[in-house]
């Protein structure tokens, strides 16, 4: 029997790569504008022409799926690189120097997390408004104390080790011993919480989206279409059901990935 | 006993910061509320007047304090967009959340519990098999996606409800709650699986346990053991994210009332936020706060009834 | 591999458990041909669950002006004027029974109608008419509540079946504005809502529903159905869905894209009797420069937007007159900028503003706006033109779109209040209250004074006609169409009618079938 962590990692990152080629791909060429309208097409069935038809206004669904998933993945890169450097901050400083700060912060941290993050993403999106850059920002200050909770528990734990005695010893300084010395040795826990971060900021985005409170039209995202797409969920299928696939393989392809990776199942 | 004197403390230190962060986002909020409320009939005088009537001329803590005494006292302000107090706005809306994230929790964990056993039962049969690779595939299903399926399925295919004719608690309990178990099901599934996926993994862990062992040279079945030995310890985990997904589950129905329409909490506190009616939004976000929190509160608590060690750590 | 087949085998399923209903069927639903829907039997009472995509104003004082269109026109079901409009554009006598207007156009007197109750119980006398006449004029505080009635100077009850209301300035057409609400004397109608029309106001859930009921004792024909309830469903998609699984009887105003799924159901085709634009603040800083407007109306192709974002419904207007006005209309201003993507750039280009980028408000729960807006956006594109799209909820356009004129460009229809041309030309005078796209222009403003202040038909249909030119050629807005309005009822439900030129919800004609 295959070790299941490796099963997992493999598919997860087999799917993963495959929906990031795609969407690379779709960065540069798609069949179609994915925005150009043409009024002769409306509604076309799948066929040679348009691979998953076209929507009310003509435009290519396929082309538009592809667009939408580097959208909302777009989306999820930039929140998560947010939560991750400022978390990586926050949780390396407190971490290492420990004291009241700490405290006042991590409290803080854990009142924070009391929200649920659909919660805070839509109190943030209150603060912010609408829009696709505010979505990353909200999504971004939420993954803020989940990372910088996991960065001060290794790095709290990687200080008490060894070879920080020693670089101590040796006069190395503090800020060198934590960005250069630690960090390293923290990256492959991190990476099953980018994982994760990435599975849940592609489901915030997709929610937020579908509510209309995330990315604006007519620019594509994965929760923006299938909005749209469920006003023709009897006579276009493959929309919504083409848009809600492409959102189950993103979540499915983060979740085996940080599973794979070693992290648990909730972040 | 000291255990839960600590625990209740950190629980009113929580609740207290988690209501002020929502005070304090809602009051920076970019955008002067009189303005609003006077549109074209703006002018500084009349702006300054109501501002002064509104008290918002005090200082935030100020504010926060009185607002907190206020709320406390069951006065939740009034709304900016009905002009109407807002506990009258949320009338009714309460309970129709409570009710469909209670049948949501419920369902999980009925739906779980059995699955979570049969998939290590049937572990080396097919059944077994394909349970694990289509639970992990439901556990990335988004609610509102599955909620559209539903409302598709059985709404307007199968007609085995009627899509947008939620009917209200008052009017029948079992056509309400008939009604209410689509939105439960959509919310419950994805959850359910992860549920089911922690019970798998906890079960087979604990299989590898020494006093399995000597359950197994006891000449019992593995069936038996499961079911005499391992269940029960592979349930403390369970039970505790149990617990917690409370909290997860009222989230979800924000984002799934609206799919199916439901008059709940999720779809008011959607509208208040997009027509910036804040005091509304502010006593949403408070209460659906509060109710994670005290779940969580619970759970530790529940967690350290069961099971003694957890007070070491 | 194994899981990935699975996943195959499932999205199979779906989607042929999906196709099993209606999968590539017909096009599009054919309006049916019948005016008033379903040719079955009326059958007397019932109730039936209206489906409308705003909630109701927070204060449904009929009148307040800034009203929306939406709460008017289930306003239109409890209150009443002395006169009303008829489906034939003409107006009727309502509580009044019948009117005079003297030579001068300066005087006019109304004689009252027996027996007209108010849903209180109370009848109908001529202090409530000149109390209600006198509030909503504002002829104690100064500030007429309703924007029209700001000519009267004087209203009278020489005896107790006889009002009469002098005027300041002659004015051929004021009996148009005399569908201002009559309520009971001294009453607060932002407390209570009493008036005397075929239904009553019983309750309201605030997001979620009103409920109006027939009144027994209104005076002329009355009701049909018992009670109607009206439910507020702000998601367009949830509307079609409600409206295919049942859950509601009717739902009006729906675009062509909403009625694409609604075959097994009745569709009437007519005029929504709004003024679709993209509607720009001239105050905006870019908007300033009249050729930047220009820019924008030779952008943008108004027939390719109602080709694509109404399937070709709708009637294309040039300036601010709804279509069904006859005689005010000036057809040639339809085509008055021809789309030309190059004279486009080279007037932004002249302008300074080779790169210009704004944002357009729309209310999500108009999916004809956003889908018009979604066109404009597209076509804007080709010109160079950055445009982006903002949603926002009803309450919110309208308290700041509309009310604050917080706003760069906005997709949006507008409605007329009354039947004479001023309904749709008074709000783009400079200092007019319901100006939200902050227009001014001193050759409008006066023109449209001397119209009013003419009394020659012909002559002062002249000088309305101007100012819907001036509106063109300044390129206030752009123009688009008089949005098509598609009614959806469940196959027992008939009666809707349509009005014209009027954005009305008669509900009173409404029935079901036996």
């Amino acid at each position: 029997m295959i070790n299941t962590k490796d099963r997992n990692f493999r598919i997860g990152a087999g799917s993963t790569l495959v929906m990031l080629l795609i969407i690379l791909i779709g960065l540069i060429w798609t069949p179609y504008d994915p925005n150009a309208m043409n009024a002769s097409e409306k509604m076309a069935a799948p066929g040679l022409r348009h691979p998953l038809g076209t929507d009310n206004f003509g435009r290519d669904i396929f082309s538009r799926v592809v667009q939408g998933a580097g959208a909302t993945f777009l989306i999820a890169l930039c929140s998560v690189a947010i939560g991750l450097l400022v978390g990586l901050l926050v949780g390396g400083l407190t971490g290492y120097y420990g004291g009241w700060i700490d405290e006042i912060l991590m409290r803080l941290n854990d009142s924070i997390t009391a929200f649920p993050s659909l919660l805070l993403a839509l109190v943030l999106i209150a603060v912010f408004h609408t829009g696709k850059y505010n979505i990353i920002l909200a999504l971004g200050i939420i993954f803020i104390p989940t990372f910088a909770r996991i960065v001060r528990m290794e790095v709290a734990r990687q200080k008490s080790l060894d070879y920080v005695a020693n670089a101590k010893l040796m006069g190395v300084k503090s800020m060198r011993i934590l960005f250069v010395h630690i960090m390293p040795n923290i990256l492959p826990v991190l990476l099953s919480t980018v994982a994760i971060g990435f599975n849940n900021a592609v489901l915030a985005e997709a929610s937020m989206s579908y509510l209309g409170l995330g990315v604006q039209p007519p620019d594509p995202s994965l929760g923006r279409m299938l909005n749209e797409a469920q006003a023709y969920l009897s006579r276009a299928p493959w929309y919504a059901l083409s848009v809600g696939l492409a959102i189950i393989l993103l979540v499915l392809g983060f979740g085996l990935l940080s599973e794979g990776l070693g992290g648990e199942d909730r972040a | 006993m000291q255990y839960v004197v600590k625990k209740t403390g950190v629980l009113i230190a929580t609740l207290l910061l988690v209501s002020l962060f929502a005070f304090l986002a809602f009051e920076i909020i970019p955008g002067d509320p009189t303005t609003m409320l006077l549109g074209s009939d703006y002018t500084p005088e009349r702006a300054e007047a109501l501002r002064e009537s509104m008290g918002l001329n005090r200082n935030v803590f100020a504010r926060y304090l009185s607002w907190l005494a206020a709320f406390l006292r069951g006065d939740m302000g009034t709304s900016y967009s009905y002009a109407m107090p807002v506990h009258e706005v949320l009338r009714g809306k309460l309970g129709v959340t409570a009710v469909l994230s209670v049948m949501s929790w419920v369902l999980v964990t009925a739906l779980s519990l059995p699955l979570g056993v049969a998939l290590v039962r049937y572990q080396n049969k097919p059944f077994g098999k394909i349970g694990v690779s289509v639970n992990q595939i439901l556990m990335a299903v988004p609610p509102f996606f599955l909620g559209i399926l539903l409302t598709y399925l059985f709404g307007l295919l199968l007609k085995a409800f009627t899509p947008g004719k939620f009917i209200p608690f008052e009017e029948s309990v079992p056509r309400c709650l008939g009604y209410l178990f689509f939105p439960a099901l959509a919310i419950s599934i994805p959850k359910a699986a992860k549920t089911v996926k922690l019970l798998r993994n906890a079960i087979l862990s604990e299989m590898k346990r020494d006093y399995v062992l000597t359950a197994y040279s006891h000449g019992n079945s593995r069936w038996m053991v499961i079911k005499h030995h391992v269940f029960r310890n592979a349930l403390l985990p369970v039970v505790t994210y149990l617990a917690m997904s409370l909290a997860d589950i009222v989230a979800s129905s924000i984002i799934v009332e609206q799919v199916f329409v439901v008059p709940g909490l999720g779809r008011l506190l959607v509208a208040s936020i997009s027509n910036r009616d804040y005091p509304v939004a502010l006593c949403i976000v408070v209460m659906i706060a509060s109710v994670v929190v005290v779940m969580n509160y619970l759970a530790d608590i529940l967690t350290q009834t069961i099971d003694p060690r957890v007070r070491l750590s | 591999m194994k899981k990935r087949f699975l996943a195959l085998v499932l999205a199979v399923l779906m989607t042929a458990a999906l196709c099993a209903c209606g999968g590539g069927k017909s096009p599009a639903a054919q309006p049916t041909d019948t005016p008033n829907g379903s040719a079955g039997e009326k059958a007397l009472g019932g109730e039936i669950t209206v489906g409308i995509a705003a909630d109701l104003d927070t204060s449904l004082d009929p009148h307040v002006s800034s009203s929306s269109a939406g709460t008017r026109e289930v306003l239109f079901n409890i209150y009443e004027g002395l006169l009303k409009p008829d489906t034939d554009g003409n107006l009727i006598p309502a509580i009044a029974e019948d009117y005079t207007v003297n030579e001068t156009a300066d005087t006019y007197t109304y004689k009252l109608r027996d027996g007209v109750r108010f849903h209180n119980g109370k009848t109908v006398t001529v202090g409530d008419v000149v109390y209600s006449l006198t509030r909503a004029a504002g002829l104690e505080t100064g500030e007429p509540l309703v924007a029209e009635l700001k000519g009267i100077a004087s209203v009278e009850a020489p005896d107790d079946k006889t009002v009469v209301v002098k005027l300041k300035a002659p004015d051929a057409e004021f009996n148009a504005y005399m569908y201002a609400s009559i309520i009971p004397e001294g009453s607060d109608p932002a407390a209570e809502a009493v008036g005397t029309g075929p239904f009553r106001f019983v309750s309201r859930t605030p997001q979620d529903n009103v409920v109006l009921e027939k009144f027994a004792d209104y005076w002329g024909e009355g009701a049909i159905l018992d009670k109607v309830t009206l439910k507020v469903i702000p998601d367009g998609q949830t509307m079609v869905m409600s409206l295919r699984s049942g859950a509601i009887d009717m739902a009006e105003r729906l675009s062509s894209s909403q009625i694409a799924d609604l075959n097994e159901l009745t569709i009437l085709e007519g005029s929504s009797n709004i003024i679709q634009a993209l509607y720009l603040n001239n105050d905006f800083e870019p908007f300033r420069d009249i050729r930047v407007r220009q820019a924008l109306c030779y952008a943008i192709d108004k027939h390719a937007v109602i080709d694509l974002a109404a399937d070709g419904h709708g009637i294309p207007v040039g300036s601010s007159m709804i279509s069904s006005m006859g005689k005010y209309v000036v057809p040639e201003l339809v085509d008055y900028y021809k789309p030309d993507v190059e004279k486009a750039k080279a007037l932004l280009k002249e302008a300074g503003y080779e790169k210009l980028s704004f944002s357009i408000t729309v209310p999500s729960s108009m999916p004809a706006h956003v889908d018009a807006a979604q066109v404009i956006v597209e076509q804007l594109r080709a010109a160079g033109i950055d445009a982006s799209i903002n949603l926002v909820e009803w309450a919110t356009w309208y308290d700041e779109t509309y009310k604050g004129r917080k706003f760069e460009a906005t997709v949006v229809g507008m409605d007329t209040h009354s039947l004479a041309a001023s309904g749709c030309l008074a709000r783009f005078q400079s200092e007019n209250s319901k100006n939200f796209i902050n227009f001014s222009n001193a050759d409008y403003d006066e023109t449209y004074l001397k119209a009013l202040a003419t009394v020659d038909e012909a002559e002062q249909t002249a000088l309305f006609k101007q100012c819907e030119t001036i509106l063109t050629e300044q390129a206030a807005n752009v123009y688009i169409q008089d949005a098509a309005s598609f009614v959806a009822m469940q196959k027992d439900v008939g009666g809707y009618q349509f009005y014209p030129a009027l954005y009305i919800m008669d509900l009173s004609t409404m029935y079901r079938v036996k």
